[in-house]
Order: structure tokens, then C-alpha cells, then sequence
């Protein structure tokens, strides 16, 4: 937590540096704008100013808290955004309702800073990587007290099985509980199949009375205060947890688990892909990915930034969760019409137990 | 002419109300209402209206049922003790309790739900009290009893202030007479009091029941998801399963469920002739 405090203040002070620099020497001329679309806290404000310092764009930003505000306040069309960042799923329908514009990532001199890794989980909702750049990443897993839980966990199995009854947190939200349940079976996140998701279902159904909770932002926080001994968190939450409670572990068991990115597209509307193209190149330079992985510490797909962080750092499965604990991790992309329906309603059956 | 002018002039200045009204009332309500009798394609139709039949929101309309009438029922319980025992109080410190039981309200209600989630969750302030005098620490977190406790706390108010208001209008000289001709306190209670406080009562049902019926908050904060009221239902089918026409169509039984148990207890007051003071 000290880390992002300091992260955080001297953000405030290259903030401060910026507008003075700005202020009395002028010396940037302005040449364009560009109207960025964003999570909230999600960007260090600094490097806005060293963008608009190096290249005289300068950036419009606004920021939304959900992948669906985000998508209601963009389609009310209200404001003309050039740049828009989004999750898998949201930018897989902004795409297919041809929101995006082509861009071409190879004129993008920092490309090699992304893994290659990354631009295969894009290719799941962007196929050929025509038209998304990824920004942060993460995974889902079991974040658990090493005090209460004294095997190792590598498998969902442990929430099924009954022997943590009454000590589990389950996320209160029905993909990414389909997720847990889907893979513990073998089977692909991303199913069609009617049946696996009914299977899934029943599973769900004999854990409930073993679950003390279905939580969202508070799932992190229950395991923390020691209310719980297991919770199904993101990475980067798990993170942030170990920084209160040293008991924690977090593990993305073997069977494999989902895998979020978020991702830049520059929108159809926008007049300057030039300039949206310049600022997505210098999204992906070393040291402004750095500066924002300092800022939010979530996972960055950015390799360079990755080589730099120390050693310990480097081995922190929540920062950069390893190749193997990945490799059976999917994507979530749009399911079909008739099993998002039947998800709905059974989420709710679930619910109603 | 003179007359006509002053009319019009008061009606200009009602014109912010009629504005707030048509807006956040009276256009969100035909939205409501228009998404609640068709379906995705734009045809007429009623089956999101009954919707509610589906045996899973049947369920949950149930346990709404079912906690709304336990927390109203138990907020009874507690308010006319405590309304008595203000009765006796002299003036100055009537207002102070009053005062104290309307503190509470200065804060903003998630908060005070949030606070009893760290009260009575498994390590929490609750148990760690009952540890401390040797008892068995209780597992009330994320239960049906934990949501009943919030919804009592922050509804309880409602219930006191409008019986306080009914019985505090009874007239002194009324119960001294019962006296002189021998009426003990149980009678006196049951025969005057009681009947007397039937119009504040009424009130006080109506607005524990109806918002403690409608709540989806409390239920998310204190039943750890676990638990589904049809104001639930209603918030998954708009922000989560994005069906707009499901949701408003449930909105709408529910308040003509509201509406009928409304119409129920306006016939009881009417018939009791008290005034209302909601």
C-alpha cells in the first residue's frame, strides 16, 4: 500500500511540475485534440501532461465506472470520442457493432513491449488484431488465509468438496461464478452447450449452503478481516489484499480460470487516427507504462515494464501471473443469445435456493 | 380580473414542482409502463406483467412478503413501549428522545448498513462482545435474520414518530376520567390508547412496510447475496441481464401489489375516521 502512496504523491508532484512547466514557458504549441474515454483510476493523470508536452495533443478525458455506463454514455453519442477504453466482452460488441475503426498495430514503433501472449487473448474477441491495443490484465482465482487453509490449494475443487463449508466467498456475479463452476467441470468458459451449463448450475446449487457469502468489491475485504477463510477475487484485487493481511495466498487453480484484458480502440468517428494512433504508441513506451502500472497495479501486458520490476515483484503471481498458471485460461467472449438467457435464469434459481 | 391574477400567479410558482414532477415522476413512470407491456420486438403484450407468476420470482415475492410483514410486525412491538415510556417524559426531554432517534437518519443509510454488516459479521463487534461474557458466538451474518435486523434499524423510525404523534394528541383530561372511574392501566392501554393510535399506526405500517417490501440494499448488504427480494430481481434484470421490458414488468406488479395493500389499510383508516399524518 505505501508503494502506491508514494506512487501516488509523486504523481501529484510531476502533476504539479507539468502545469507549472506548462504555465511559464508555453512553449508546446497546441496542435490537436483528442477525446479519450476511460475507466475511472484507471490512467496516472501525469501522463496526459507529458503527452500533450512531447506532442501538443492535447487530451479530453472522460472517465465511467462500468462496461455498460460506458457503453450507454457512448451510444447516447453526446460527446464524440476518438479513443475508448473498454473490457473484452464490452469492446467484442463495440466491434461487432462496427464501432471501431481498423487501426494497423504495426506502425506502432513500442508494439514489441506487449507480449505476444496478449495479443493472442485479444485475438479472442479481436481476431487478427485489427482493432484493439491491450492496457491491463488479470485473472481470476482463490485468494486465501494460509492460517485457516493449511494445503496448498491448486484446484476449484476445494470450494465444492464441503470442507471449508460456511468459510467461502463466491463472487456475486454470474459470469464469473459460471466460470468457477465451469471449469472445476473441465469444461470452456465460453460453452454453447445447454447441458454444461445445467451441470454447472447443479454444482452451483450443492455449494450454496457452504457459501457464507456472494460478494463483489467486499470478497477481497471478508478474507482480510479473517471473516472467511476463501474467496474467489481478481488478481489485481488479491494483490491489494496481501498488502493488509501477509497470511494471504492466491493461486489460479490448475484447471484453468478466466482471463480479463482491457483493451484501447480508436472509434469510428474519430477524425485524427494519426493522433489516436500516437497516443496508443505512447501508452505501450517503457516508462508511461510503467508510470501507470505504478498508478492502478494491475497486471500490465507491457514485457519491458515486466524485466524492469524487481525480482520480487517479478515473482508476485498477482503482478504477473506466470505463463503455466495461465495456460488453461480463456477469454470471455459473448455467448450465444439462448445461453445467456438461460444463464440469467438460472443465476437467479440460484439465487432464489 | 384581480382575483384570476393572483391565481395565476401562485400556479407560476408551483411551476419547479410541476417540472420535478413530470420529469422524475411522470415520464419515468410511462417509460415503466411502456417497457412493461411490451416485448423486445415492441409488441403488446402481458406477459411481463405476469412474470411475477414464475415460480422463482413467486419465491422471492414471498420472502419480500415475509420479511416486510416480520420487520413491520416486530416494529409494532418495539414502538409502543418505547412510546409510552416517552409519553411520561416532560417535555424537554421528549424532544431529546425524539432527538435521539432521528440522529441516526442525519447519516446516510448504506452507511449505517454497511456498519451493521461489521457488527454482526463472524469476527465482528457482536460476537466479540458475546465472547467476552463466555457466550457461543452467533452466525447471524449473511441470514435472513441479519437483513430483518437492518430493515427494523433503519425503519423503526417511521413507526415511532407517527403512533408518538396519535397518542401524544390524547387528551390527558380523557385517561384521568378513566381513572377516577377505575380503569387500570392494561384497560386504559387497550380501550383508549390503543384505539386513539390506530391512525398513526396505520401510517406507520404503510411506510415500514411498503419501502422494507421494495428494498434490494439491504438484502444485498446484509443477506451476502444470498437472498433474493423481488427489488432484487427487478435491479438484476435492469443493470445485470440488461431486460428492461422483464424488469419494468415486474416493477409494475409490485406496485399494484404495494397499491392493494395500501387501498387495505387507507379502508381501515377510514373506517377508524382518524386522520393521517403521513
Amino acid at each position: 500500500m505505501k508503494k502506491r502512496v508514494i506512487s501516488v504523491l509523486l504523481a501529484a508532484a510531476v502533476l504539479g511540475m507539468g502545469i507549472l512547466m506548462t504555465g511559464c514557458s508555453g512553449s508546446q504549441e497546441k496542435k490537436g485534440t483528442l477525446t479519450v474515454f476511460n475507466y475511472g483510476e484507471y490512467m496516472d493523470p501525469a501522463v496526459l501532461d507529458l503527452f500533450y508536452e512531447e506532442t501538443g495533443i492535447e487530451v479530453k478525458y472522460e472517465e465511467a465506472l462500468t462496461p455498460e455506463e460506458m457503453y450507454t454514455k457512448y451510444k447516447s453519442g453526446a460527446i464524440d470520442y476518438d479513443l475508448l477504453c473498454s473490457t473484452d466482452y464490452m469492446i467484442e460488441k463495440l466491434i461487432q457493432e462496427g464501432e471501431f475503426q481498423q487501426i494497423d498495430i504495426t506502425s506502432l514503433e513500442n508494439k514489441e513491449n506487449i507480449g505476444n501472449k496478449y495479443w493472442e487473448f485479444s485475438e479472442a474477441f479481436d481476431p487478427g488484431n485489427k482493432y484493439t491495443v491491450p492496457y491491463f490484465w488479470g485473472t481470476l482465482g482463490i485468494l486465501y488465509d494460509t492460517t485457516k487453509v493449511k494445503e496448498p490449494i491448486d484446484s476449484w475443487d476445494i470450494l465444492f468438496d464441503g470442507d471449508y463449508a460456511g468459510e467461502i466467498i463466491m463472487q456475486n456475479s454470474m459470469r464469473d461464478t459460471y466460470v468457477v463452476a465451469l471449469k472445476a467441470l473441465g469444461y470452456s468458459v465460453n460453452t454453447n452447450d445447454e447441458n454444461e451449463i445445467r451441470q454447472a448450475h447443479e454444482l452451483l446449487v450443492k455449494q450454496k449452503p457452504d457459501v457464507q457469502a456472494y460478494l463483489v468489491d467486499e470478497a477481497r475485504d471478508e478474507v482480510v478481516a479473517g471473516n472467511a477463510a476463501m474467496a474467489v477475487v481478481y488478481s489485481g484485487e488479491a494483490y491489494l489484499g496481501q498488502e493488509y493481511n501477509e497470511n494471504l495466498e492466491f493461486v489460479v487453480p490448475e484447471e484453468g480460470s478466466s482471463v480479463w484484458l482491457d483493451s484501447w480502440g480508436v472509434t469510428k468517428n474519430c477524425k485524427n487516427p494519426d493522433m489516436a494512433m500516437q497516443f496508443l504508441d505512447f501508452l505501450c513506451r517503457e516508462d508511461i507504462a510503467q508510470m501507470n502500472f505504478e498508478y492502478i497495479y494491475f497486471s500490465t501486458p507491457n514485457e519491458a515494464v515486466i524485466d524492469s520490476l524487481s525480482e520480487e515483484e517479478r515473482k508476485d503471481e498477482t503482478l504477473v501471473p506466470p505463463d503455466d498458471a495461465t495456460v488453461n485460461c480463456e477469454v470471455c467472449v459473448q455467448q450465444n443469445p439462448e445461453i445467456v438467457d438461460l444463464e440469467n435464469e438460472q443465476w437467479k434459481k440460484l439465487k432464489a435456493e | 380580473m384581480n382575483k384570476l391574477k393572483t391565481i395565476n400567479k401562485r400556479s407560476w410558482l408551483s411551476s419547479p414542482y410541476v417540472i420535478w414532477i413530470i420529469g422524475f415522476t411522470v415520464i419515468p413512470m410511462i417509460m415503466i409502463f411502456r417497457y412493461a407491456f411490451t416485448n423486445e420486438d415492441g409488441s403488446f403484450t402481458f406477459s411481463q406483467i405476469t412474470a411475477i407468476l414464475d415460480p422463482i420470482h413467486l419465491k422471492a415475492l414471498i420472502f419480500s412478503l415475509e420479511i416486510a410483514i416480520g420487520s413491520t410486525v416486530i416494529c409494532i412491538l418495539l414502538s409502543y413501549p418505547l412510546v409510552m415510556a416517552m409519553k411520561r417524559l416532560n417535555l424537554g426531554k421528549q424532544g431529546f428522545a425524539l432527538f435521539i432517534l432521528i440522529l441516526p437518519m442525519w447519516m446516510n443509510f448504506i452507511l449505517r448498513i454497511l456498519a451493521w454488516q461489521m457488527i454482526l459479521s463472524n469476527n465482528g463487534i457482536l460476537n466479540f462482545l458475546l465472547q467476552k461474557v463466555g457466550l457461543e458466538p452467533l452466525a447471524i451474518a449473511n441470514s435472513g435474520t441479519a437483513i430483518m435486523v437492518g430493515m427494523i434499524y433503519d425503519y423503526l423510525p417511521y413507526m415511532v414518530l407517527p403512533i408518538f404523534n396519535a397518542i401524544a394528541e390524547i387528551d390527558e383530561d380523557i385517561i384521568e376520567a378513566a381513572k377516577d372511574l377505575g380503569a387500570g392501566s392494561i384497560t386504559i392501554f387497550h380501550k383508549i390508547i390503543f384505539p386513539l393510535s390506530i391512525p398513526g399506526l396505520l401510517s406507520g405500517i404503510v411506510m415500514v412496510f411498503v419501502p422494507s417490501m421494495t428494498s434490494f440494499v439491504v438484502s444485498d448488504i446484509l443477506g451476502g447475496g444470498k437472498f433474493q427480494l423481488v427489488g432484487n430481481i427487478i435491479e438484476q434484470e435492469f443493470t445485470k441481464s440488461m431486460n428492461w421490458h422483464l424488469g419494468s414488468g415486474l416493477s409494475v406488479s409490485l406496485m399494484i401489489f404495494v397499491l392493494i395493500s395500501m387501498a387495505f389499510t387507507m379502508k381501515q383508516e377510514g373506517e377508524g375516521k382518524g386522520s393521517a399524518i403521513w
